[in-house]
């Protein structure tokens, strides 16, 4: 009734291979855009913004990134909090060397030096696959961490090693530091998701993505048909980490304003993407949002629900809420193996034949 | 537009926040995690204090405070939500208990007008108020540790430790990276040689840095630590026959909690303190009668008279102290945190008032000025005795090398000023 392609004649080209070809998933699209910019920064408040929204921007563009990797491409990467310290670093000696330039170019260069350092660490999966080649993200992972620990000129000579982002501005508006208002840094952030979003699903749609989904089904004969390993994988572990970079450079310069890179760039940060990524469910974006809502909004809910509402010690709450996302986790994984996105799929099966299944 | 936005932005932030009737004193805590060891007995003693304080005086001026508690799990990330969450409920001041939110919250509790005590953590350069103007580290710092242990170093070897090799076991992070720069500058000033060991987080593999211990024979070895790393340093310690009494904590490593594991081990290992340690003390009698007895102790009770217990007692009382001179000063019980902020700059503990409130020689006496927020930087020395599970003060509150400290900590708070454009506030 709601969910179907009966009646949605298409009459050109174009209208036929749109992102959304069913009109619900178009209506719903244009709804949930419709509402993130035009309803959300007029409500939008402090405590909103930085411990609700503002994570789950960050984490979506992050696990869209690692999604294309690993779910699309199939390359298992342990080294996303790396690459995100990598995009947090970059912005940070970039906003600090050219403050006058506008906050939106020195994000989208963060992303691009990180692309460039994950094309360097993808050089590996050339010749290694699997659980080697998740040892050797590993070692991204734990190298570059060590790196923007030891070389005083990353954090540029602070006594501490901390980064802070000064206050900079993009249109004249303030982004980052404590000043700026909520519904800015919201805006921001929705901004680069949006963009993240739409490349991801038409580079997934493409060429690229083919010749990446072809990659991970089967290599051998993805070779034999004609596509060239390197540059697929490649092409996978830039876009891939281009994308982790603008979440890391977002994650520092808007949502935390200081940044200590072992413990906000940890291997702890890597994993809770990738969860993510799973949760979500692998070579789907809409996973990567769902898996970021999942974890992002969980802790915060259990939190909310456990100390604030009845009042149980703090410490109880903590470790209630290790047990639960630990249980939700292995259930999800247990009944759906897919992720929360081919839940999403399935209720749209049953949508499409809903009020007459056969 | 923008304005409209703002306003709208504002007007929906300040109905989310419920009236004012008490005064809150947030309290970031955590008791899980692997700083959890650490984090409780302080989260206890902050809570236990304001509460025997409503018990027996109906609150501060006759208001109750109203401590809430959000656990932090030491993540700067749940920091920042703690923060958020408990800052629209009127709260008065923050402390946060760790260096990594120590930094996130400058700026922010600056821009949100609420003051930040950090007691013996965070930025040490935050003692500049010229340019910290809502945060607060009195009344000691971490280079007021460095200065200190030197010092006593410089005492126990009838002042000359050139040519000696002085350890600094760290963890590495911005709490353990902050005391290298002053020990860099007193090794140039008192010839000795320094030796640094990073330790990473959370601190459980120590194996290598013990060996090169071992292998390099330092004299006396400096450990800046917290959590697990205090114990499995200890205990490694312990294990290649390191001399107990040459090896040195700052105060966040030098608890109960530290040093039991190791055993007999661990007999006449020394910390450094700003603070008394033990329970002999009036205020305790009021804890137990008024706290402990009425079964309203926070978390499990068993941590009265620890040092750290002793340590959020102390950061407590400093706070309501704070919080009865802004009471004073504006004439009203229902003071804000704007208000908090100017009594916390006028604070003045003398060692009166601490026999007042039945905490004598507790803490060094010491006034907060608008360039000074960080007090005198007293330092003491505490020794643990295994036989009788106590540590001791050795080696009373000094003062120390303000020269050397005073310089660096100008050239890091002006380097802050002119990355964020903020102009001195006192004149």
């Amino acid at each position: 009734m709601f969910y179907r392609e009966a009646g949605d004649f298409k009459v050109s080209y174009v209208e036929d291979s749109q992102t959304f070809p069913i009109k619900f998933d178009r209506y719903r699209y244009y709804a949930v855009l419709a509402v993130a910019f035009g309803i959300v920064p007029f409500v939008i408040n402090d405590y909103w913004a930085n411990a609700i929204l503002l994570p789950f921007l960050i984490y979506a563009i992050a696990a869209i990134g690692l999604n294309i990797l690993t779910g699309y491409c199939g390359q298992v990467s342990l080294g996303t909090g790396g690459f995100m310290a990598v995009g947090a670093y970059a912005v940070y000696k970039l906003m600090t060397a050219f403050p006058e330039v506008s906050m939106f170019i020195h994000v989208l260069l963060a992303g691009g030096i990180t692309a460039a350092v994950g094309v360097v660490f993808g050089l590996p999966s050339l010749r290694i696959k699997g659980f080697y080649l998740a040892v050797a993200t590993l070692a991204a992972q734990f190298f570059l961490v060590w790196l923007f620990n030891r070389v005083p000129w990353f954090y540029n000579y602070s006594a501490s090693g901390q980064i802070n982002a000064p206050e900079r501005d993009t249109f004249g508006i303030i982004i980052t530091g404590p000043n700026a208002p909520a519904w800015a840094t919201y805006l921001f952030c929705l901004v680069f998701l949006t963009f993240c979003a739409v490349v991801a699903r038409n580079l997934t749609r493409g060429t690229v993505g083919r010749s990446w989904m072809a990659i991970r089904d089967m290599d051998i004969a993805a070779e034999i048909i004609g596509v060239n390993p390197l540059r697929a994988k490649l092409t996978a572990f830039a876009v891939s980490s281009f994308f982790v970079g603008i979440s890391g450079a977002l994650f520092f310069a808007i949502y935390l304003g200081a940044v200590e890179v072992g413990e906000v760039f940890g291997i702890q940060k890597s994993f809770l993407v990738l969860f993510m990524v799973i949760i979500g469910g692998l070579g789907s974006i809409f996973g990567s949002f769902a898996g970021a809502a999942f974890l992002v909004l969980l802790p915060v809910v259990l939190k909310v629900v456990g100390a604030d509402m009845l009042g149980w010690p703090t410490d109880i709450v903590a470790h209630l809420q290790l047990v639960i996302v630990g249980g939700l986790i292995i259930t999800f994984l247990v009944m759906e193996p897919h992720g929360l996105a081919q839940l999403w799929r399935v209720a749209k099966e049953k949508l499409r034949l809903w009020p007459f299944p056969y | 537009m923008n304005r409209k936005l703002t306003t709208l932005a504002l007007a929906a932030a300040m109905a989310a926040g419920p009236a004012m009737a008490d005064l809150t004193f947030p309290s970031l805590s955590y008791r899980t995690g692997p700083f959890a060891a650490g984090g409780i007995p302080f989260a206890d003693g902050y809570a236990d204090y304001f509460t025997m304080l409503n018990e027996r005086d109906g609150g501060i001026g006759g208001v109750k405070a109203n401590v809430i508690e959000c656990e932090t799990g030491y993540n700067t990330e749940k920091g920042v939500e703690c923060y958020e969450a408990t800052k629209g409920e009127g709260a008065l001041v923050y402390q946060p208990l760790s260096t990594g939110i120590t930094y996130q919250l400058i700026p922010k509790t600056t821009a949100d007008d609420i003051p930040m005590h950090t007691m013996g953590y965070g930025r040490t350069s935050a003692k500049n108020g010229n340019v910290f103007s809502h945060t607060f580290n009195y009344p000691a710092n971490y280079w007021d540790g460095a200065s200190g242990a030197i010092n006593y170093l410089l005492e126990i070897n009838g002042d000359d430790i050139s040519g000696k090799k002085v350890a600094l076991v760290y963890h590495n992070s911005a709490y353990g990276k902050e005391p290298i720069r002053t020990l860099e500058e007193l090794q140039k000033k008192h010839g000795f040689e320094l030796i640094l060991l990073p330790v990473d987080s959370p601190g459980q593999e120590q194996k290598s840095q013990w060996l090169q211990i071992r292998r390099d024979r330092p004299d006396y070895v400096l450990m800046w630590g917290w959590g697990v790393m205090n114990q499995v340093a200890i205990q490694e310690a312990a294990n290649i026959r390191f001399p107990m009494e040459n090896f040195i904590g700052i105060w966040w490593s030098g608890a109960e909690h530290d040093v039991m594991p190791a055993g007999s081990a661990a007999n006449g290992y020394k910390a450094l303190t700003f603070h008394n340690v033990g329970r002999d003390f009036p205020v305790f009698d009021d804890i137990q009668t008024h706290v402990v007895d009425k079964g309203l102790a926070a978390g499990a009770g068993d941590q009265i008279g620890n040092v750290l217990y002793n340590r959020g007692l102390y950061a407590a009382m400093l706070a309501a102290e704070a919080a009865r001179q802004a009471q004073e000063m504006n004439d009203t019980a229902d003071i804000t945190s704007g208000m908090m902020r100017d009594a916390m700059e006028q604070l003045e503990m003398t060692e009166e008032r601490m026999t007042e409130l039945g905490m004598p020689n507790f803490g060094p006496s010491f006034k907060v000025t608008c360039e000074n927020h960080g007090g005198n930087g007293m330092v003491g020395v505490t020794q643990w005795d295994a036989e009788s599970q106590t540590w001791s003060l050795i080696s009373d509150f000094k003062p120390t090398d303000a020269e050397v400290i005073g310089a660096l900590i100008e050239e890091d708070s002006s380097a802050y000023a002119s990355e964020n454009n903020i102009e001195p506030q006192c004149n």
